[in-house]
């Protein structure tokens, strides 16, 4: 299995889709360094260069990435989706 | 190839430049035609137009400007001036007081400068003055020797433009492992972009050599933060920008660990006012836009002689004064845009390149722009000379 995914970090909740991955794609995320960690199947389309969620994340939870928070979200979302603007907001500014 | 080795390599590259009569080295030998100011251009390009191998510098501001601000464009005009990559400065102003405070700002530094002001002139016999003076200095400038210099005495630049997520896996970490190998071979180095390290700013502080840095960094953030609230906004409409949604970059937190990877891990010297020259050794923190080309434009007024500008979605900027490298690993814009990109990382996102080895080849397009080759922005044009406004003027 070629991989597809990178993360920053193992312990990230969403890794990067290095090239155009359909909805129903196997692909296997890795770190930089070449460490395995998942094979994830996608449940939509991911565009290269965009998150997938690496597990089911509930509504309203820090999402890491880098190992560290990069927003919350805003409505739950399931193994294998895209994450993105219509899923997660920054923890910032949000008066 | 590990980071020790590669280092062990550097003190072997042969690299050339011109050094100034400061002692400082620059890779490119420019005489420059400087307005001080808006009503200046049409002059200055006249005479950069007349004589060949100069560049004019036009921009639109220098008229009404007081306090911070007037400072910060005298500041940017000067240091543009001092650049060492620059040989020779004719300066034309409109009138002759700002004039000769940029000439003198630059006379600092022992190269050739002249000022010409307009008021009591005209533009056709300033042009004329000025022509004669650029075509001697050119003529000057042109049996400059480039020497043998140490990569030791290099001030370099970093930014990212029109990033997305391939900038924070790939390119963004590829010139941190570059400015670590520079700074552990004593070069200097200048990061910044205080809006967009929002949501990072914490790593950024926990990297400042003493307290009283990491202190200072967080005033100079919260200050930049505070701006903005004063306005009644934030910055979620602009940051991230539509480029990099586009491109996957869903927050501001997000966008700014892609883009803290580009500092490295060397620890953090001084917080650099806008346009201000770094003082010692090491990597510092300019307080700046995050808008390139003003980003660009205050690293050339601060010193710096080679710009690592990463980027995914594709920004094209370049500098007049400073050679920009423009390094990329999104593969969409590499076989869309490659006629802008200088270093090609794509093959990271395959596993196929390990850090160091992108690092490499990072370094030697470093090395082989230093030694002259043209960027691919020098040759395309791109001479983005943009001034970083404070506020408004009177």
């Amino acid at each position: 299995m070629k991989h597809a995914i990178l993360l920053h970090d193992p312990a990230d909740d969403v890794g990067v889709a290095v090239v155009d991955l359909a909805a129903g794609t196997e692909a296997g995320a890795v770190t930089l360094d070449g460490l395995s960690i998942s094979l994830i199947k996608t449940v939509e389309d991911i565009p290269l260069g965009h998150k997938i969620a690496m597990h089911d994340i509930p509504k309203g939870n820090q999402v890491l990435e880098y190992g560290y928070p990069i927003g919350m979200t805003t409505a739950s979302i399931l193994k294998g989706a895209h994450v993105h603007t219509h899923n997660l907001k920054s923890l910032r500014w949000s008066r | 190839m590990n980071t020790i080795a590669s280092i062990s390599t550097l003190t072997t590259i042969n690299l050339t430049g011109f050094r100034r009569e400061n002692g400082r080295v620059g890779i490119r030998n420019h005489v420059v035609i400087l307005p001080v100011d808006d009503l200046s251009n049409a002059a200055a390009e006249g005479t950069a137009s007349l004589v060949n191998n100069t560049i004019a510098l036009p921009h639109p501001y220098g008229r009404l400007q007081f306090g911070d601000d007037l400072e910060l464009t005298f500041r940017t005009l000067i240091g543009a001036g001092r650049n060492p990559n620059v040989a020779a400065v004719v300066v034309i102003g409109i009138e002759p007081k700002w004039t000769e405070r940029v000439v003198q700002g630059i006379t600092a530094t022992g190269k050739p400068v002249a000022g010409y002001s307009i008021e009591r002139s005209g533009d056709l016999k300033t042009i004329e003055a000025a022509a004669h003076k650029a075509k001697e200095y050119v003529q000057w400038a042109s049996e400059i020797p480039r020497q043998p210099i140490g990569i030791h005495e290099l001030t370099v630049s970093a930014k990212c433009g029109e990033s997305e997520t391939t900038i924070g896996l790939a390119s963004n970490p590829t010139v941190g492992r570059v400015l670590d190998r520079l700074i552990a071979s004593g070069s200097t180095a200048i990061f910044g972009e205080t809006s967009e390290v929002t949501g990072g700013e914490a790593l950024i502080a926990s990297h400042c050599a003493t307290p009283e840095i990491a202190s200072e960094f967080m005033r100079v953030f919260q200050d930049y933060q505070d701006f903005i609230l004063s306005h009644g906004v934030d910055l979620l409409g602009s940051q991230p920008t539509e480029g990099n949604i586009r491109g996957g970059l869903t927050t501001i937190e997000e966008k700014a660990f892609g883009n803290i990877q580009k500092m490295g891990t060397s620890p953090i010297q001084s917080v650099l006012k806008p346009a201000e020259s770094p003082a010692g050794l090491g990597l510092h923190f300019m307080d700046s836009s995050s808008a390139a080309a003003e980003m660009v434009t205050l690293c050339a007024a601060a010193g710096s002689v080679v710009h690592f500008f990463t980027t995914g979605q594709g920004n094209v900027i370049g500098n007049p004064i400073l050679p920009v490298i423009k390094i990329c690993a999104n593969s969409l814009t590499i076989q869309t845009m490659a006629e802008h990109i200088d270093v090609d990382l794509t093959r990271m996102l395959r596993l196929e390149l390990a850090l160091d080895q992108a690092a490499d080849i990072v370094m030697d397009m470093m090395a082989r722009t230093i030694n002259g080759r043209l960027t691919a922005a020098e040759v395309l044009r791109h001479e983005e000379f943009v001034l970083t406004k404070l506020y408004r003027s009177a």
